[in-house]
């Protein structure tokens, strides 16, 4: 056997040793590692799989057209149609007008309430998108073209709960239609619910004569796509937008980004607090095993074999738990999937079912990912052991001098200005990079001083205590304080889980708040009536806005009409709502912020708009400033010459319902500009005494009442705040997991010390000391580094709360809040882990004074 | 006389084709479905009372055509065609048969839909060109809802549009027309040499045994032909000679006809000679007719027991299996023709994306032995359904 061999032999062996030893904490590391790699995977592939699904629906609605033309608004003028039509670079138009249309009963859940509908030019859209083509009975043929029929996807047929030949009820604005169910669909996405109408029978049952959403373009070959696209978009004028495929794909990858990547962060999240773990079990395992090592080192083993040998360990523990957090990871992600679609509680992508890929580049990374993670958590304690003196190392006690190069203070220090400086900065790719690695920076920089911090803490502690009485506690501190290195990986544990718990809970807590104080701001008015959840609504008449005016006992009615704009291809449309604003009081209706022009300051000469913080963000559209909005009446030419109306952003406000963007109008200004004199929503104020009830049931037995849906702000209210908790329910399985690991942390350690403090422990038993007091001082010192755990915990963790709070969201949301404090859900949790962390020291104490004491002692002479 | 008749009877194999071809993912066959409304009696839902189904005007006897308000499109008739075919000659002296047909189709469905996209009337257009160097038809088609300008047929004359597909008669009665297909290009004008040929009694022509089954129906032989055609790209110039039927009709065949066989001839003595006749089920003649007319307009029709249509020669397509008579015998009282094509292949077959199948093609024709003009020939219903 050639003594190389025999080495790896040997290196093996003593890995099976230290391994059987430690079962679980071995197991524990694995599991931290294999969880966040599981998280980050699965986070990834299903929105990977759900992502892709989206886009490739969106895709196979626009056929194999070159490009598309839409308007700004969501419908515009069909006059445009044969002018396309028409053009010789321009091979085949295809007119579309694509709804979503309400569905009676289902308004109530907002992901069921519209049905999209595509009205079709059969002649036309068999060619440029076949797969959207209806398939009629045989002896039907021509209900292709019949004002009664719908052909639905198999996956609209089955939530529908009808089939060929069933009668489909649906609604538009306050009118109930009545389709016949003609047949499927020629190919569709699975889960994808969709309907297909011939487009003159659905401008007409829907109440859209003479509008279309968009046209789809096949180019005569050989033209040019981005030169004519360009041609085109200058002489469509600002009320059009040019898109091609591509662009579509951008919008949904620019509307579920930050949601996307937000996951993403707090996957890794989890992986660093599973990073922390292996790093504590690494580092105790080499103190442990820190004469082993050096008796190696006497009997020929080089620095490098032993530096190998512990990176080897590792790798094997980093290797292992990725591996199994792979294969975790792709069964929740397959369950999560199976069990909620790929809409992991954000809504981006409802309705679609996507199927999932395993996706072996993001594997790899993910694997390697866990990988270095513990690599990194293995380096400096490897580097450490391999760096020892053997003769040193051999003596017992030596075990805090390993870890004292953790006391350096500078690294941490470094970290922490790093991390100050990089939360000032702006984002990259409209993401939060910087504010995410500034949170990195502080865990790591917060973590790192620990040692320095709790040995001079406790030291100071020890010198107040000395002139107190108590034995006790003046042993607990004294260790504390003279081997600051051990406990600092406890303490560690203990300060990144308690952090993070609270940087999250600070962070959803003023969310919440912040949400909450908005709706009360935004739903002033007792009673709200809607004739439809979403989309395109046809909304009230004049006639049945007078109806619902004249209830008794209403003393103020305002009507909203909302519609949506699109201002940049690449982005999801922007929300236009049109209501009576005051504009010497537009606060008394809107959350605004201190970006607010003086309403005395307001020109003549522009029609004022509010916006929300994200057009801010995303379009520049700060207070004070002059802007362009392609409204006005739906004028058939494109560039009619006309001069735009201008605008002025007279205001910005808070708007915790759409990331995307949304404009606040006043609705006369609207009317006058569109002679849209339409609305969909009122808000109605009720005199002192009048029931919402009495209102209800009144307005109900209008004609069109059955169309109606009311609703109370507080109903509202309790919607949202259920919306809102149930997508950060997530964070909340966070912070358990975080509580578990600091808790594992502190177990892993104590354990490990109190076997290396077996003689200490039989001395003290010789010098008079009885179990259970010892066991007191193991309690006591576990209950003193949890709270100083605790409190450097909330520093570290408020700290990061300023960052998600002030940085991360706005950056990748668009909104600002208001901090709070969740101080009593915080001082439990506080309480709780001091309890569970004294006991769980106390748990692992125990093993180390159940032997005999004069064994203890005589074993190590 | 004309060939969409033939599609509606092939229309009962088509939609059966065409049925197969979307479950298996292939385009939906708007043709067939133009079609359809042609063949079937729309089966609109009764039990909505608020429809407004349009009334399609009868075909009656005694009805003097008159011109020009009769070269233009007649909408309240459920169907109608335009249907040009002839012969052509390249610099190289190469002959050429060509066919530009439009069809309008009035689906019977609710007129009050104000939509402008409301399908009322349907335009069908196909093009053939038949080159022997070729060896087969080289075809396209298209369909569109009327609407928009795009799709159009016009009262009063002759003018019909379908996107870049159009034919419009001139004030001095010339025949314009251009067709951009996929493999071919054609402009031609179409310059009458004779006065419009009224078949039956006086443009009044059955179809049936039935009084009803008829249409209305004037041809204008004797076309003089100047264009260009663009293939691959080349344009080159060519001359010949065409026919043009125009025919509009609601309730058109007999339950029982299962196809036809038409012809039309210009004469080289200036004469010009149509027959066709309506085939039942098991091939038999269900009804016939043939009208000569000679140079100096004086007509001669036949009845149809002097129109016999004997099958000479057939030929299968290797494509849909059908068998058709491409060398057929026609007897007009004592007189025998004899029709002989320019190349065997000419059908059409369009179930890839229409789904229409009929053969159309140029033939030389004999006058009891000698050579006395060219014509187009035309059979449809060869195509048997699938039996599956």
């Amino acid at each position: 056997m050639t003594a190389s061999s025999s080495r790896s032999t040997l290196g093996l062996w003593l890995l099976s040793g230290e391994w059987r030893a430690h079962r679980l904490q071995i197991a524990v590391a694995i599991c931290a590692i294999a969880l966040g790699v599981a998280l980050g995977f699965a986070v990834h592939l299903i929105n990977a799989a759900a992502f892709n699904e989206f886009s490739a629906a969106a895709r196979s609605l626009s056929g194999q057209s070159d490009l598309q033309v839409r308007g700004v608004q969501s419908t515009f003028d069909e006059s445009l149609y044969p002018l396309l039509a028409q053009r010789p670079e321009i091979e085949l138009a295809n007119p579309v007008l694509e709804l979503d249309v309400a569905i009676p009963g289902n308004s109530g859940d907002r992901r069921n309430a519209t049905l999209k509908i595509l009205g079709l030019d059969i002649f036309r859209a068999a060619i440029i998108s076949p797969d959207v083509i209806g398939i009629p009975d045989e002896d039907r043929l021509f209900d292709m073209l019949e004002d009664d029929a719908i052909f639905l996807s198999p996956a609209a047929m089955g939530w529908l709960k009808v089939k060929r030949g069933d009668t489909l009820q649906l609604r538009v604005g306050t009118q109930a239609i009545k389709l016949r169910v003609a047949g499927g669909l020629v190919r569709t996405r699975a889960g994808q619910r969709l309907g297909v109408m011939d487009i003159g029978a659905a401008q007409w049952r829907f109440q859209r004569l003479g509008q279309l959403s968009r046209i789809e373009l096949k180019l005569v070959r050989g033209i040019d796509h981005d030169r004519f696209k360009t041609a085109l978009a200058r002489d469509l004028g600002e009320r059009y937008l040019v898109t091609e495929t591509a662009d579509q794909e951008a919008r949904v990858a620019n509307m579920s980004r930050a949601y996307r990547v937000n996951l993403n962060m707090l996957a890794l999240v989890a992986l660093f607090t599973g990073a922390f773990l292996v790093f504590s079990t690494q580092a105790l395992s080499i103190v442990r095993r820190r004469s082993q090592f050096a008796l190696l080192r006497v009997i020929g083993w080089t620095r490098q074999q032993l530096l190998r040998q512990i990176l080897l360990e590792g790798a094997l523990l980093g290797s292992l738990g990725s591996l199994l957090g792979l294969g975790l990871g792709y069964l929740a992600a397959a369950g999560a999937i199976y069990v909620f679609g790929g809409d992991l509680g954000s809504g981006f992508f409802s309705g679609v079912k996507p199927r999932l890929h395993f996706d072996s580049l993001a594997a790899s990374v993910f694997f390697l990912l866990g990988l270095a993670v513990t690599l990194l958590g293995s380096a400096a304690p490897a580097a450490e052991a391999a760096k020892a003196k053997p003769a040193v190392a051999l003596k017992p006690g030596s075990e805090d001098t390993a870890l004292s190069r953790l006391a350096n203070p500078w690294p941490a220090l470094t970290c922490l200005g790093l991390g100050a400086l990089f939360a000032g900065l702006p984002p990259v790719f409209e993401l939060p990079v910087f504010g995410y690695l500034a949170i990195a920076l502080l865990l790591i920089g917060g973590i790192a001083l620990m040692p320095r911090l709790s040995a001079s803490i406790f030291s100071m502690l020890l010198s107040m205590m000395r002139r107190m009485s108590g034995t006790l506690p003046a042993l607990a501190l004294a260790r504390l304080a003279n081997a600051p290195n051990q406990a600092a990986i406890a303490l560690g544990g203990i300060v990144s889980s308690f952090s993070l718990v609270v940087a999250m809970a600070i962070m959803v807590a003023s969310f919440r708040v912040s949400v909450d104080d908005w709706l009360r701001h935004i739903l002033p008015a007792d009673l709200y009536v809607q004739t439809t959840a979403a989309g395109d609504a046809r909304g009230l008449y004049p006639e049945e806005m007078k109806s619902i005016a004249a209830a008794p006992g209403v003393s103020r009615i305002d009507f909203f009409r909302s519609s949506q704009i699109m201002l940049d291809p690449a982005r999801p449309a922007v929300a236009l709502t049109a209501r009576p604003i005051d504009l010497t009081d537009p606060a008394s209706i809107l959350p605004l912020t201190a970006d607010v022009m003086e309403p005395s300051l307001l020109p003549e000469d522009a029609i004022p708009i509010w916006v929300s913080e994200a057009m801010v963000d995303l379009y520049g559209f700060k207070a004070g400033t002059r802007v362009d909005l392609p409204l006005g009446a739906p004028g058939p030419a494109p560039s009619s010459g006309r001069t735009p109306p201008a605008f002025i952003v007279a205001g910005v406000w808070r708007d915790y319902g759409r990331q995307f963007g949304a404009i606040q109008m006043r609705l006369s200004d609207y009317r006058a500009l569109t002679g849209d004199q339409k609305v969909n929503d009122a808000a109605l104020w009720l005199e002192s005494g009048v029931k919402p009830e009495q209102v209800i049931t009144w307005l109900k037995r209008l004609p069109f009442g059955e169309a109606l849906e009311f609703s109370t702000p507080g109903e509202i209210r309790t919607l949202s705040l259920n919306i809102f908790d149930r997508s950060f329910a997530v964070t909340y399985l966070l912070e358990g997991v975080a509580i578990i690991i600091g808790l594992s942390g502190v177990a892993a350690s104590f354990s490990a010390q109190t076997l290396a403090r077996a003689r200490e422990f039989g001395i003290l038993r010789h010098i008079g000391m009885t179990r259970g007091q010892i066991l007191g001082m193991l309690g006591m010192e576990g209950a003193c580094l949890t709270a100083l755990g605790i409190m450097f915990g909330s520093m570290i963790g408020w700290c990061i709360s300023l960052i998600l709070v002030f940085i991360v969201n706005p950056q990748s949301f668009h909104w600002t809040m208001q901090m709070s404090l969740p101080w009593r859900g915080l001082a439990a949790v506080a309480l709780t882990l001091l309890a569970l962390a004294s006991l769980t020291a106390l748990m692992s104490g125990r093993h180390a004074v159940s032997g005999k004491a004069v064994r203890a002692v005589r074993e190590d002479w | 006389m004309p060939s969409p008749d033939r599609e509606l009877i092939s229309n009962s194999h088509l939609g059966r084709a065409g049925r197969k071809h979307a479950a298996g993912r292939k385009v939906f066959l708007p043709l067939s479905l133009s079609l359809a409304f042609i063949t079937t009696a729309c089966a609109a839902s009764p039990d909505e009372p608020s429809r407004v189904l349009p009334k399609f005007s009868a075909v009656v006897p005694g009805v003097a055509l008159s011109f020009p308000r009769d070269f233009g499109a007649h909408p309240t008739f459920r169907t109608e065609w335009w249907y040009v075919t002839g012969w052509l000659e390249t610099p190289e002296k190469k002959p050429l048969g060509f066919q530009v047909t439009f069809f309008r189709a009035a689906t019977g469905l609710d007129t009050s839909n104000p939509s402008r996209f409301a399908p009322n009337q349907l335009i069908i257009a196909h093009a053939a060109l038949s080159d022997p160097a070729i060896g087969k038809l080289q075809h396209d088609q298209k369909s569109a809802r009327d609407g928009f300008g795009l799709a159009y047929t016009k009262v009063g004359n002759t003018d019909v549009r379908l996107d870049d597909w159009t034919m419009l008669r001139e004030e001095n009665g010339r025949y314009q027309t251009s067709i951009n297909s996929r493999d071919f290009s054609l402009h031609l004008s179409l310059t009458p040499t004779q006065p419009p040929m009224k078949q039956g009694e006086n443009g009044f022509s059955r179809k049936g045994p039935q009084p009803e089954q008829a249409s209305y129906y004037y041809s204008e032989p004797h076309l003089e032909v100047a264009g260009t055609i663009v293939r691959d790209g080349k344009s080159i110039a060519i001359s010949g000679n065409a026919w043009l039927d125009h025919e509009w009709s609601t309730a058109y065949l007999d339950p029982d006809a299962d196809g036809w066989d038409w012809v039309g001839v210009n004469l080289d003595d200036g004469s010009a000679l149509m027959a066709f006749q309506i085939r039942g089920k098991d091939g038999c003649k269900i009804w016939a007719y043939a009208g000569l007319r000679d140079r100096s307009g004086k007509m001669t029709l036949f009845t149809p027991q002097e129109v016999n249509f004997e099958p000479q020669r057939t030929w299968r397509s290797p494509r849909t299996g059908a068998t058709y008579p491409v060398a057929m015998r026609i007897r007009t009282g004592t007189t025998e023709w004899l029709l002989t094509p320019l190349q065997d292949d000419q059908e059409l077959d369009s179930r890839e994306s229409v789904g229409a199948v009929y053969w159309e093609g140029a033939v030389t024709v004999t006058r009891d032995g000698a050579p006395a003009g060219r014509g187009y020939f035309e059979m449809t219903g060869y195509v048997k359904p699938l039996k599956l």
